[in-house]
């Protein structure tokens, strides 16, 4: 790791005016990512903004009968929290399922968001990568790509966003609030972070110097219905092969309401509102789910190890809206 | 000649000369001299670090991690470099209770921060539970994972009363009681550290004794068994 200098922020506020003041100078919170990134020559800031003190710790109650999350709330702290055990277990359990306790203490809420892809060509800095180095090319497309994207990627890269926490959050029609040198501003959850397109080297929508300063979830009543089925190598620690957050309000049978959002398959946390669409007054049995499922891989494009996740991917969205339409639980 | 290394030769040769006992003190003298002394170098910042109950003051540059100060620096060698990315648990400890990666940490933003490493869990000469729990249950073969897995069970089990969920909890709203924590929810929970000599069902009945149960008799622990995670 390149040594740089070390700097405590005070406020939001004076976080960015120092970020500003420096060509390369970068936030950090848990360090999770970023302090392994630094260790591989993958980032060298030359200055570090600690905001990890900063007073954006809360998680609150909103008026309209959600939560408002503080960025640097702990991934721990979020998945313990009561409300979200109750109302939004699905987030809990993605929350849960991701990483391990002692990564989950450390992490931050915001973080999570900025986590980068864990393609090991992106991580090599021997290996040509569009994501590191824009226009040098992407091993993966031919390469070792078991892990990588089945929906929404481009020729130039087919890195997968590695959080499970974002799934439901996409899923949950939650809100990224943003502080920059000027204002605020707010940005639906699924127009945060990018598919590749030719910019891979861009994962969000964030400009420079602005700073997550919390995650809004509006109150969304069926999610405690709501379930994460994640699919890995190993039982536990490990990054998703492929995920699904569902959740699905029935009544008299009926499907009145459903969300299902996808991890691992994409660039970015992938949302299905065609088949949620289509889910919309159907019965709730297992041709419905089946069709939904369908619906949500019909423009999946494999590459060349990864077939497989077309299949998973449909059989566990429709095992996750099995379970959720019985009331939830563990999937 | 480089403080840390005046201190360890120092150490030496107190030691070989049958002064092991005040080797400490006089150590500790040198710290403190050398800490009223020392101005930071270029690239380095003055950190004091608060670990085990006890200030540690040293010029650090910002890029050290907590494992590395507490090795390097503070002579704290029982948490292990295993993998050094946060993937093996070998160098967790504790800070303000919770268990962390210190691989991870940088030791620059742990001021003010309680920290506590495997060093600072016996009481003395009197271990601490988890520690004579390992040690009763076989709860480890190599050692080299084992001071992480012991931090990691004593976090554990303070999680588990003050209510902590893992993915695995039937309940979100009703959590496992330590007296009910099921052997699957013990290797969940510490799915986090890994064993290279795959102790791990002596870890699992550590933590069961610790958390109260009545492990299982550790011949049983050698026959091969299907787990349910």
């Amino acid at each position: 790791m390149r040594n740089f200098t070390y700097n405590r922020a005070t406020s939001t506020k004076d976080a960015i005016q120092k970020v500003m003041k420096q060509n390369n100078s970068t936030f950090i919170a848990g360090g999770t990512n970023l302090v392994d990134r630094m260790k591989v020559f993958l980032d060298q800031p030359t200055e570090l903004i600690d905001i990890s003190r900063l007073d954006i710790k809360q998680i609150e109650r909103t008026r309209e009968g959600g939560l408002r999350i503080g960025a640097l709330a702990s991934n721990t702290a979020l998945a313990d929290h009561p409300d979200v055990r109750s109302n939004y277990p699905l987030l809990s359990r993605a929350i849960l399922s991701g990483a391990s306790q002692q990564i989950r203490n450390m992490a931050s809420v915001g973080g999570n968001l900025m986590q980068r892809t864990r393609c090991p060509y992106y991580y090599d800095t021997a290996f040509p990568c569009n994501k590191r180095q824009p226009g040098t090319g992407c091993p993966a497309t031919e390469g070792y790509n078991r892990m990588h994207a089945i929906l929404g990627a481009s020729d130039q890269c087919v890195a997968v966003h590695p959080s499970d926490m974002c799934v439901p959050l996409v899923a949950l029609d939650a809100v990224v609030e943003i502080e920059g040198t000027r204002s605020r501003r707010q940005i639906p959850f699924g127009e945060f972070h990018r598919l590749p397109g030719n910019t891979p080297q861009l994962d969000n929508n964030l400009a420079s110097g602005e700073i997550i300063t919390a995650i809004i979830l509006p109150p969304v009543p069926f999610a405690k219905s709501g379930v994460y089925l994640k699919l890995r190598d190993r039982a536990s620690y490990a990054f998703a092969l492929i995920s699904v957050a569902a959740a699905t309000e029935v009544r008299d049978g009926k499907i009145q309401n459903s969300r299902i959002a996808l991890g691992g398959v994409a660039h970015k946390p992938w949302r299905t509102l065609e088949a949620e669409k289509f889910l919309q007054g159907k019965s709730a049995n297992a041709e419905t789910f089946q069709q939904a499922a369908e619906i949500a891989l019909q423009t999946a494009k494999p590459l060349s190890q990864n077939a497989f996740k077309v299949e998973m991917t449909k059989r566990a969205i429709k095992r996750a809206l099995t379970v959720s339409a019985q009331g939830g639980g563990v999937v | 000649m480089t403080r840390s290394s005046r201190r360890g030769f120092l150490g030496q040769i107190l030691a070989a000369t049958g002064t092991a006992i005040a080797a400490p003190t006089i150590m500790n003298q040198l710290q403190e001299k050398d800490q009223t002394i020392a101005a930071p170098a270029p690239g380095e910042v003055a950190l004091t670090l608060q670990v085990n109950g006890k200030p540690y003051s040293v010029n650090i540059e910002p890029r050290v991690t907590l494992l590395d100060a507490l090795r390097e620096r503070l002579n704290l060698t029982g948490s292990k470099k295993g993998c050094d990315h946060g993937q093996c648990g070998a160098c967790t400890v504790l800070i303000d209770g919770q268990r962390v990666y210190s691989c991870l940490s940088l030791a620059v933003m742990q001021e003010g921060r309680e920290i506590t490493t495997v060093e600072g869990l016996a009481q003395g000469s009197t271990l601490h539970p988890v520690q004579t729990a390992f040690i009763e249950n076989d709860g480890f073969q190599c050692g080299y994972c084992t001071s992480g897995q012991i931090c990691a069970s004593v976090a554990l089990l303070n999680e588990v009363k003050q209510g902590t969920a893992s993915v695995i909890t039937p309940d979100l709203t009703s959590l496992p009681q330590l007296s009910q924590l099921s052997e699957s929810e013990i290797r969940e929970r510490l799915s986090g550290n890994l064993c290279r000599c795959s102790a791990y069902n002596g870890i699992v009945a550590a933590v069961q004794q610790a958390a109260g149960q009545t492990p299982p008799e550790p011949t049983a622990l050698m026959l091969v068994k299907e787990t349910q995670v």
